[in-house]
């Protein structure tokens, strides 16, 4: 039976991880590389590597992480962040990774979308989308989440998905950084908006958040940073719990 | 021993490279036929869709070579499907080594599979030292049917093959490259074959 995934994500800028980690007998918390390995070796499904490098300095080092990540890890890792034309995922794809995401240049110009899977194929395009609840209405955002767009979140997934999306990552800023759950509801909402896998990301602070995730919000794959970075949990306790609830995890 | 992975121009097959790298196995990268028929062992990847790797396939005349070859062929993925009789993906020909159809997953589920399935039901040396209902890593949209060259099922809403052999030719539907330890035990398995 297919499993939920479960998935740690690496904010890297200029070729350092960004947000503390700290996990025991850690030799460097700030070398991606390193990190990404132990991650694949404590059970992670797969692991989504940011960069969020603002300058082209930023970018040139990325290369030669994803590069060194693609000859460390035996599991499959998603590759986002600046990425905005065919030559950038060519350039991914060929240093090793096995999925991108993109998310403003999406939104900037969707026919990006069409391109990409049509060249690539669907299953290595991830688009990821930003999303904040104002009154009722979920709206999307663009650039790390700090311009409002006129797009509704179902309807630009629905729009995503028919362009040739694989897969979608759904970051609920309402959620995001709480500690107080996933956006369940906008979850379970998308999952019958679209026929694509859904990445649910935004609000994990406990175990139960992540049963609820599964459970209530339909997600295919959670992921989550600061939560397994911060050595509260880890993946193979998680999974545990994930299995008592029967929730089909690799375990 | 020399392996070499078949490039004929699709994605991603860097991975497959840097597994066998791990395993301290140097593979060449190449669309070489001679280079293809002196090999020891053969991957043929693909990822993408099926009737364009198809085309490339042919410009590249390797579509009349791979049927011949005589040393262990491995198709993975993409290249699986295309070892088949014909795929409902830009409805393609395919190869013809292995006697079944590919179909697009029904969409009462999400398309693709995108994650780790169990297989089981193994017969093949490929499969020493992986238990039955092992987890591997698949992102797909269609799947081969089960058939009497099926040597490995998996279920997704539908039961399918996860693997077949015939002869020389073996053919897996997942990714043993990014299939943790239990994926690089199948690619070791191969090599020994």
């Amino acid at each position: 039976m297919l499993t939920k995934r479960i998935i740690p994500c690496l904010d890297i800028k200029n070729g350092r991880t960004v947000k503390g980690v700290n996990f025991i007998d850690l030799k460097d918390a700030g070398d991606p590389v390193f990190l990404a390995k132990q991650y694949a070796d404590m059970g992670a499904d797969e692991i989504v590597l940011l960069d969020i490098s603002a300058t082209l300095e930023g970018r040139k080092t990325m290369r030669n992480i994803v590069l060194n990540v693609a000859e460390h890890i035996n599991i499959p890792f998603t590759v986002g962040g600046g990425i905005s034309s065919i030559d950038d995922v060519s350039e991914m794809l060929n240093c090793g990774a096995d999925k991108i995401s993109i998310n403003s240049s999406a939104i900037k110009r969707p026919d990006l979308i069409n391109e990409l899977s049509q060249k690539f194929g669907s299953q290595c395009i991830t688009v990821a989308i930003d999303a904040k609840k104002i009154g009722s209405e979920w709206v999307v955002h663009t650039t790390g989440g700090t311009i409002a767009t006129n797009l509704n979140l179902f309807n630009w997934a629905k729009e995503v998905e028919q362009r040739g999306a694989g897969e979608l990552l759904f970051t609920s800023m309402t959620n995001d950084g709480t500690k107080s759950g996933f956006a369940n509801e906008a979850l379970a909402k998308l999952s019958k908006t679209v026929n694509i896998p859904i990445i649910a990301s935004g609000g994990a602070g406990i175990k139960k958040h992540f049963v609820d995730v599964f459970k209530k919000g339909k997600a295919d794959a959670a992921l989550a940073a600061s939560i397994f970075h911060y050595g509260n949990l880890t993946i193979v306790d998680l999974k545990r719990i994930l299995k008592q609830q029967n929730i089909q995890v690799r375990l | 021993m020399k392996l070499v992975i078949i490039d004929y121009g699709t994605g991603n097959i860097k991975s497959i490279q840097l597994a066998f790298k791990r395993l301290g196995v140097d593979a060449i990268l190449t669309s070489n036929i001679s280079a293809i028929q002196s090999a020891d062992r053969i991957i043929f990847p693909g990822v993408g869709e099926a009737s364009s790797a198809m085309r490339m396939l042919k410009s590249k005349k390797l579509d009349c070579i791979i049927p011949n070859l005589t040393q262990p062929v491995l198709g993975i993925c993409l290249g699986m499907q295309l070892m088949c009789n014909y795929t409902e993906e830009g409805e393609t020909e395919g190869l013809g080594i292995f006697d079944v159809k590919v179909r697009h997953f029904n969409k009462v589920v999400k398309v693709p599979q995108i994650g780790w399935n169990t297989i089981n039901n193994l017969k093949s040396e490929l499969f020493v030292g992986i238990n039955e209902n092992e987890y591997m890593y698949s992102v797909h949209s269609y799947y081969a049917e089960n058939c009497k060259e099926t040597i490995a099922n998996s279920v997704y809403h539908i039961g399918f093959s996860a693997a077949l052999h015939k002869n020389n030719f073996y053919g897996v539907q997942f990714h043993p490259e990014k299939s943790s330890a239990k994926g690089e035990q199948l690619l070791k398995n191969f090599m020994k074959l």
